[in-house]
This record gives structure tokens, C-alpha cells and sequence, in this order.
């Protein structure tokens, strides 16, 4: 990462960004968090989290390692109830309606609000096999289906053209950054609202970086996007909205032009200003 | 200086690799050893070689002639050799020779082998047309040939007897074909099926139903099969006349004339006037008809072909068993149980179950599954079996479950490793698609762990094909009268008893009452067992590494 002179963190105008006018406030939500706490056995990891995610937006969250953002992703599709002893206080409403709330199927929740993890995850099956994973999984097994599924999903995932010769080749042969774009031609697949990126590019190189980040520019007009990650040129790319996190706590929440150019907390301006972190 | 040395050389680890280095050596050099041990002794015994023709003289008594096959050789003290009470000189070397000679002709000289004292012989010679005669019974016979007789008339004397001779036994060996299989399979149909009618008509009179009609039809279904068994009777009778029409007089070493009736000859052979080639392909055939034949003679001739069959046989079905109780077992232990103090006490308990030694597995299978388990299962759909045991006797079935018990174990540790491997990553991108638990499991889990569970199941399996104690409890018999997979319905009998390899090495070598003919059996059949083990294994790692190769472990 290059190293920052600028008083005032990032340089918006030298990242090539569109000037835009975003307001938070007018924005429709899709993921609404109205006050969450979280805790692993004893220890509290969020703190008293709000924040309302808007639709068909990238909304990205920053903060330095351990503030507790990707445990705050993984809220959004129940992904920590696979960690023993964790527990979850307050309502997180998709759609209206509160995820954590009894009798919530899970798994239709996960298909609803897909998740790509900071390492490239493909199946040890055939490219063509993950990409119908969730799919079959749904039932789907007429291959007409599935060929146009496989079809679409790639080339939404900007990997149709780099593997449509060899769709039943197993998916380890991949590259590390096509085997991410299949992680998310997979997820896409399945045609979720929202998807959850965790890290998606810190396991990949700046070119397989770069494609990735264009990909999710591509696909913020279908999707809601949340987007977990380090580096905050990465968040200032690609994002409209920013959250800054630090120790569990939701330190500031706004357009990604103003958190970056122009921070309301001083903590905000000292993180992405390179003090700490 | 010279500590300076030592010491850096032993700092170095130079040391540690030599040991290394040389406990492998050793290993490798036991194990080739223990093969070229039990290959060289057992692979000898189908040589044919040469018979000789000695004069023996036990001093103060009238020499004789002795023929046979040197088999042993050993240097035995003078001083111990008179004190068992042999003539033995006083004068001469500190040892003597003394030499083990298969001679043969057990009816007429009480034994096979002879014990003579290699200084005593004289004159050896392998005269060419010293035979040796294979028997189906009596063991071999050593001798000369003097003339062939068809229903007691001589048809060939001299050397044209012995062209004769072998036209003859081609002959009698197809008919013991056709033979074997009138009384094996024909006849054993036709005994399966009036079985079946009797345990009807008695299952039909414990339900109350046996009246007038039923009665009838199955004497009407007995009628039939009877025909049949007249017919093949007479068949057989006709067989066996022709079987036993031709003999042979042979005179053996010391003068004696024997008449052998053809039907008891397997072959005839002149190992002396054989040229090289002509053994090698005789030595093919011994071999052949070791791996292919049934056992002859208290199993110390002919082949093993039932006891590699059962062996086999209960192998594969004991891997059928295991694999899905132990998988299942493992996937419950690793994936759905609260991980606790009472999963790591179940865990130290499976462990621990590898450990208990298999003879009490043995009584546990006799005691359970045959007694118990097997009692029950004769009482609810065998009662007109009563009171002869279907179930409730060992079989292979018990023998099989037995060994799925020994071994539940190591597939159970083997698979939860496999499990436990599996990155979390995966597991997560699957759930992640909007599968279930059980979804991720049986779709991207357990494929991507069946390498483990196929190492497991060739621990299994090379554990239960060795095994033996247990086996002697629960199934395994020294002769079992017929397959345990054949024509007859059910095809499969998981209640009948089976030959094991293991057990009849403990058979041939220990409970035979010919042991000097049996002890190269021994070898060989404990070569035939490692090499039955080595294919079961290896065919097991060829399934295991493909299987690796297409759920590799994703590279980072």
C-alpha cells in the first residue's frame, strides 16, 4: 500500500471516482440493524452495533484487525452460529423481518444472503459442479437449467470466458483469483439479495485484486453488497458507504467520500490516516 | 581435540541418522528374510525331484534297496546316534549324516518318511523309470511299472505300459470330473431341495396346516426330485465301474508287487527322466493345483482353493460391515456429539477396544452373536429347522460380524481424523449456498474424507484377514464340505461354515497327522495368506489414492 502524505487520508479524486451525491438517509434499507450485541461465551465482541445497510449499494466496513467487522458480517447470515458459544442480543431485520427471531430457516436465509470467504473456497469437484452446488442443493437437476445457470453466473462472475472450455475440469486447477470469481459465480447462482464479501481479496494478487473489484462495481445494480476488508484504498474503490469499527463499537457510519475526505471522529481520521491499525 | 570431535559429530545428529538409517535396514532386511523364508521352504515342496535308488545296510543285517525323495539332511553326533540304540561304529568321524527320505507306499511300509543314516547307503542311482505315483489316497507311491490291466486282463506290459498308463489316468481324471460334479452339484441340488421340502412340511405342520392336500403336493415335489436322484444314481454307478475298470501293478523298492486300482491315481510321473523344462512345467501345474483345488488326504494334499475362498469371501463381507457402522459412528462422534468429557471417554473407550485381545472378541461372537443373537433368529424364522441350528451355530456370517467388531475401531479413529481434516472453509462455503448440516456433510464432507475412511478400511482389512483365534469360535473350520457362495438357492449361505487360510496353517501344521508331508504345506499356504493380504491391501491403496487424487486437499 502507498504510503499516505495527505493530511486527510485518501486522495478521493486520484482513485478515479465518479463524484457522487449519496445520502444515507434516502437511501431504502435492506439489512437493518437497530442496536446489536454480541458475545463469545463471556466476552462481548460487538457492542451495541446500529446501522442500516441500503440496498443495491457496496457498502464496505473497516477497521483495524480484530474490531470485530467480519464478526458483524457474519451476523447477517447466521455464520456465527457455527461458533460454540456465541451469542447474539438484538434484532437484525431483512426485509422487515428479524433473522434471529425462533423458527428462521437457516438455510434459506444463507441462500437469500450469500457469502464469499477471504479464501478462495471452491468444492474438490468439476467448475461446473460448484457453480450448481446450491442449486442441486435447492433441488434443481434438469440440465437445461443448469447449463444456463452455470452460463449466466460465470459470465456474471467475469469468468465465462477464461474457463467455458473446460467447465468439467476439477475447480483446484483454477488460479487463486478465478477460483475466487467461482466462489462468486457460486454464490451469484443461486440468485441471493445481498452478498457478503469477507476479505475477498486479501488471499489473491493486485491483478486477480483489480478483476475482483470490478466485478463487484458490475454487480452492486443486482445486489446489496457488504464488503469486509483492510485495505481502505480497496474500501475507498470500491464502496458507497463506509463503516468505520474499532473494539466491537460502530465508530462512524457514512458515504464513503465524506468518511474518507472529511471524518467526524477523530478516531475515524487517525485510522485512516495510517496512526494506528 | 579428539573429544571436540566426538562431540560435534554427536552434535551434528549423525547419530540419530545412523540408528534411523539402521532400525529401517533391519526392518527391511526381517521382512524381505521372513518372505524369502516362507517362499523359498513352501515353494520347494512342488519341485519334482529326483527319486533316488539306494542300497541301504544297517550293519549286521541283510541290505536293502530304498527309493524316495531326500527331503532333509543333517549332521547328527556319532555318540547320540548309538545311544539311540543304532549299530553304529565306534571308529570314524565325530558326526554322521543323516538324511530324511520320502519313501512313499504308507499301506505297505506303515510310514511316508524314513529317518536312514546317509553313510549306510550305497550304489545311489536315479534310474529313469522310477515313477512316482500321486494318490487320491495313501499319500505317494514310489516304484516301477510292470503292467496296465483292464478289468483284470493285461493290456500293456514294459515300456509300452507307460504310454498306456498315462492315456488311461487322462481318462479316469475325466470322468472324476464328471464324477464330482454329479455328487457335488446334482446331487447336491437334489439334497438342498429335499431339505427344503422337509423343513416345509415341517414349518407347515408346527403352523397346524400340514392336512391331506399339502401333504401331497410336497410328496409329489419329493417324488420328483427322487426320480431325479434314481436316475443320477444310476449314473454314478455306471460312472464308478468305469472309474475303477482299469489298474496298474507297480513294484516298489523292495521287491513287493502292488495293484492299484486307476480310479485312485491323480497322476504318474518319471521326475528322473524329466528334462528341465519338462519340470518347470510340471512344477506350473503343482502350483496351479495348489491355488485352484480342493484339499485331499486331512488337507496335506491337493489345494487350498476353499480356505483363499473364505478368506476372500469373509474379508469383503466384513469390509461391507464395517464401513458404514464405522463411518456412521465417526460422523456422529465428530460432526453432531457435544464435544464433552463423555465424547472423550466414548473416544478413549473405541481407542481402547483396539487393544482387546481378538480371542475375547471370539468368545464375545460366540457368546452374542452366535448363542444369543443367532438362537433368536433360529427360534422366530427357523423352527422347523429345530432342533438343528441354522443361525445359532458359528457360520460366516458370525465370523465376519465378529471381525467388523474386531475392527469397528480403527475405521472409527480413521474416519474421525479424516473428518477432522477437512477445512472449515469448505464446510463453511457449503452452508453458505443455503445447505443444511447434513447436506454439507453428505455432499462435500465425507467425499472429500473417503480417502481417510479407505485407510481405515486397509488397517481394517489387513487386521481381519491375519486374525485367526477368533475365528475358531465363530465359523472356521478345518473342512468345509462346500463353498459358501454356489448354485444352490440362496446362492450366498452366511449360515454355513468356512475354510480360512490362517486357520489351516494352524490345521496342516499342528493338528495333521502326517507332519513330515505337511510342513511345506505350512510355508506355502503362509505365503499364499501374505500374498492374499498384500492384494487385498493394495487393491484397497490403488481405491484410496485415486480417491485422493480427485478430492486432493485444496493447496492452501
Amino acid at each position: 500500500m502507498q504510503h499516505e502524505t495527505h493530511t486527510h487520508g485518501i486522495d478521493m479524486a486520484a482513485l478515479g471516482r465518479d463524484k457522487q451525491s449519496l445520502n444515507l438517509a434516502a437511501e431504502t434499507t435492506a439489512i437493518e440493524v437497530p442496536g446489536l450485541d454480541l458475545f463469545y461465551g463471556e466476552k462481548q465482541a460487538l457492542f451495541d452495533v446500529k446501522l442500516n445497510i441500503p440496498k443495491q449499494r457496496v457498502t464496505a466496513f473497516i477497521g483495524p484487525s480484530g474490531c470485530g467487522k467480519s464478526t458483524l458480517l457474519r451476523t447477517f447470515n447466521r455464520m456465527n452460529d457455527l461458533v460454540d458459544g456465541c451469542r447474539v442480543q438484538g434484532e437484525i431485520r431483512i426485509d422487515g423481518r428479524d433473522i434471529y427471531r425462533k423458527g428462521e430457516d437457516v438455510a434459506e436465509l444463507r441462500r437469500r444472503v450469500g457469502m464469499v470467504f477471504q479464501k478462495p473456497n471452491p468444492f474438490p469437484k468439476s467448475i461446473y459442479e460448484n457453480v450448481v452446488y446450491g442449486l442441486r442443493i435447492q433441488g434443481i437437476n434438469q440440465k437445461r437449467v443448469l447449463d444456463e445457470a452455470v452460463e449466466w453466473a460465470l459470465k456474471s462472475a467475469a469468468l465465462w470466458d477464461e474457463v467455458k472450455d473446460r467447465l468439467h475440469d476439477s475447480a483446484l486447477g483454477l488460479s487463486g483469483g478465478q477460483q475466487q470469481r467461482l466462489v462468486i459465480a457460486r454464490t451469484v447462482a443461486v440468485q441471493p439479495e445481498v452478498l457478503l464479501l469477507d476479505e475477498p481479496c486479501s488471499a489473491l494478487d493486485p491483478i486477480s485484486t483489480l478483476k475482483v473489484e470490478e466485478l463487484i462495481y458490475e454487480l452492486k445494480s443486482k445486489y446489496t453488497i457488504v464488503i469486509v476488508t483492510h485495505n481502505m484504498q480497496q474500501a475507498a474503490r470500491v464502496s458507497d458507504y463506509t463503516a468505520f469499527m474499532y473494539m466491537g463499537k460502530m465508530i462512524e457510519y457514512g458515504d464513503t467520500d465524506t468518511l474518507f475526505t472529511n471524518p467526524a471522529k477523530k478516531q475515524t481520521e487517525d485510522y485512516i490516516t495510517g496512526r494506528y491499525g | 581435540m579428539k573429544q571436540n570431535n566426538l562431540k560435534s559429530w554427536y552434535k551434528s545428529g549423525a547419530p540419530g541418522v545412523w540408528m534411523s538409517g539402521g532400525a529401517v535396514a533391519i526392518a527391511i532386511i526381517m521382512t524381505i528374510g521372513l518372505l524369502l523364508v516362507i517362499a523359498s521352504r513352501g515353494l520347494g515342496h512342488f519341485w519334482p525331484a529326483d527319486v533316488v535308488e539306494a542300497d541301504y545296510s544297517i550293519p549286521g543285517q541283510a541290505p536293502k534297496v530304498m527309493a524316495g525323495e531326500i527331503t532333509q539332511t543333517e549332521e547328527v553326533p556319532r555318540a547320540r546316534l548309538a545311544a539311540s540304540g543304532l549299530p553304529v561304529a565306534e571308529e570314524g568321524g565325530e558326526f554322521m549324516t543323516r538324511q530324511l527320505l520320502k519313501v512313499g507306499n504308507r499301506e505297505l511300509f506303515g510310514a511316508d518318511f524314513s529317518w536312514v543314516i546317509g553313510e549306510w547307503l550305497s550304489n545311489p542311482r536315479t534310474p529313469a523309470e522310477l515313477m512316482v505315483v500321486e494318490r487320491r489316497e495313501w499319500g505317494n507311491m514310489y516304484g516301477y511299472l510292470i503292467n496296465v490291466k483292464e478289468n483284470g486282463q493285461v493290456v500293456a506290459e514294459g515300456e509300452a505300459a507307460w504310454d498306456e498308463l498315462q492315456k488311461r489316468i487322462e481318462r479316469v481324471e475325466q470322468l472324476h470330473a464328471q464324477l464330482a460334479r454329479l455328487e457335488k452339484k446334482d446331487i447336491g441340488r437334489i439334497n438342498h431341495g429335499m431339505e427344503r421340502i422337509r423343513l416345509e412340511g415341517r414349518k407347515l405342520e408346527l403352523q397346524g396346516k400340514l392336512d391331506a392336500t399339502a401333504q401331497a403336493a410336497l410328496d409329489a415335489r419329493r417324488a420328483v426330485l427322487d426320480a431325479d436322484y434314481k436316475v443320477l444314481e444310476a449314473q454314478i454307478v455306471e460312472l464308478y465301474q468305469q472309474f475303477n475298470r482299469d489298474s496298474m501293478t507297480v513294484r516298489v523298492s523292495d521287491g513287493r508287487e502292488s495293484n492299484i486300482v486307476l480310479g485312485k491315481v491323480v497322476r504318474a510321473f518319471r521326475p528322473n527322466a524329466m528334462g528341465p523344462l519338462d519340470k518347470v512345467g510340471f512344477y506350473g501345474i503343482k502350483l496351479w493345483e495348489f491355488v485352484s483345488d480342493e484339499p485331499r488326504e486331512a488337507n496335506t494334499e491337493g489345494g487350498i482353493f476353499p480356505a483363499i475362498f473364505g478368506t476372500v469371501l469373509m474379508v469383503m463381507l466384513m469390509a461391507v460391515l464395517v464401513t458404514p457402522f464405522g463411518v456412521i459412528a465417526a460422523v456422529y462422534l465428530r460432526e453432531y456429539a457435544k464435544q464433552g468429557p463423555l465424547t472423550r471417554v466414548i473416544r478413549i473407550a473405541v481407542n481402547n477396544l483396539a487393544g482387546v485381545p481378538s480371542i475375547v472378541y471370539g468368545v464375545f461372537g460366540l457368546g452374542f452373536f452366535v448363542y444369543v443373537l443367532g438362537g433368536s433368529i433360529d427360534s422366530l424364522f427357523f423352527p422347523e429347522a429345530a432342533p438343528a441350528p441354522t443361525f445359532g451355530t458359528p457360520g460366516l456370517m458370525w465370523a465376519s460380524l465378529t471381525l467388523a467388531i474386531l475392527t469397528l475401531p480403527v475405521v472409527i479413529v480413521a474416519t474421525e481424523e479424516g473428518l477432522a481434516r477437512i477445512p472449515r472453509a469448505v464446510r463453511e462455503g457449503s452452508l453458505a449456498l443455503g445447505a443444511t448440516k447434513a447436506e454439507t456433510l453428505w455432499k462435500v464432507v465425507i467425499p472429500m474424507a473417503s480417502p481417510a475412511m479407505m485407510t481405515g478400511l486397509i488397517l481394517a482389512v489387513a487386521r481381519a484377514a491375519g486374525e485367526v483365534a477368533p475365528l475358531m469360535l465363530v465359523g472356521v473350520v478345518k473342512l468345509a464340505p462346500s463353498l459358501p457362495l454356489n448354485g444352490n438357492y440362496p446362492y450366498l449361505h452366511l449360515d454355513q461354515k468356512i475354510m480360512h487360510l490362517g486357520f489351516h496353517i494352524y490345521d496342516v501344521g499342528f493338528q495333521s497327522p502326517n507332519v513330515e508331508a505337511a510342513r511345506p504345506l505350512v510355508y506355502a499356504t503362509a505365503l499364499l495368506l501374505v500374498i492374499v493380504i498384500a492384494t487385498l491391501n493394495f487393491s484397497a491403496v490403488y481405491i484410496r489414492n485415486h480417491l485422493r487424487e480427485k478430492y486432493k486437499a485444496l493447496d492452501h
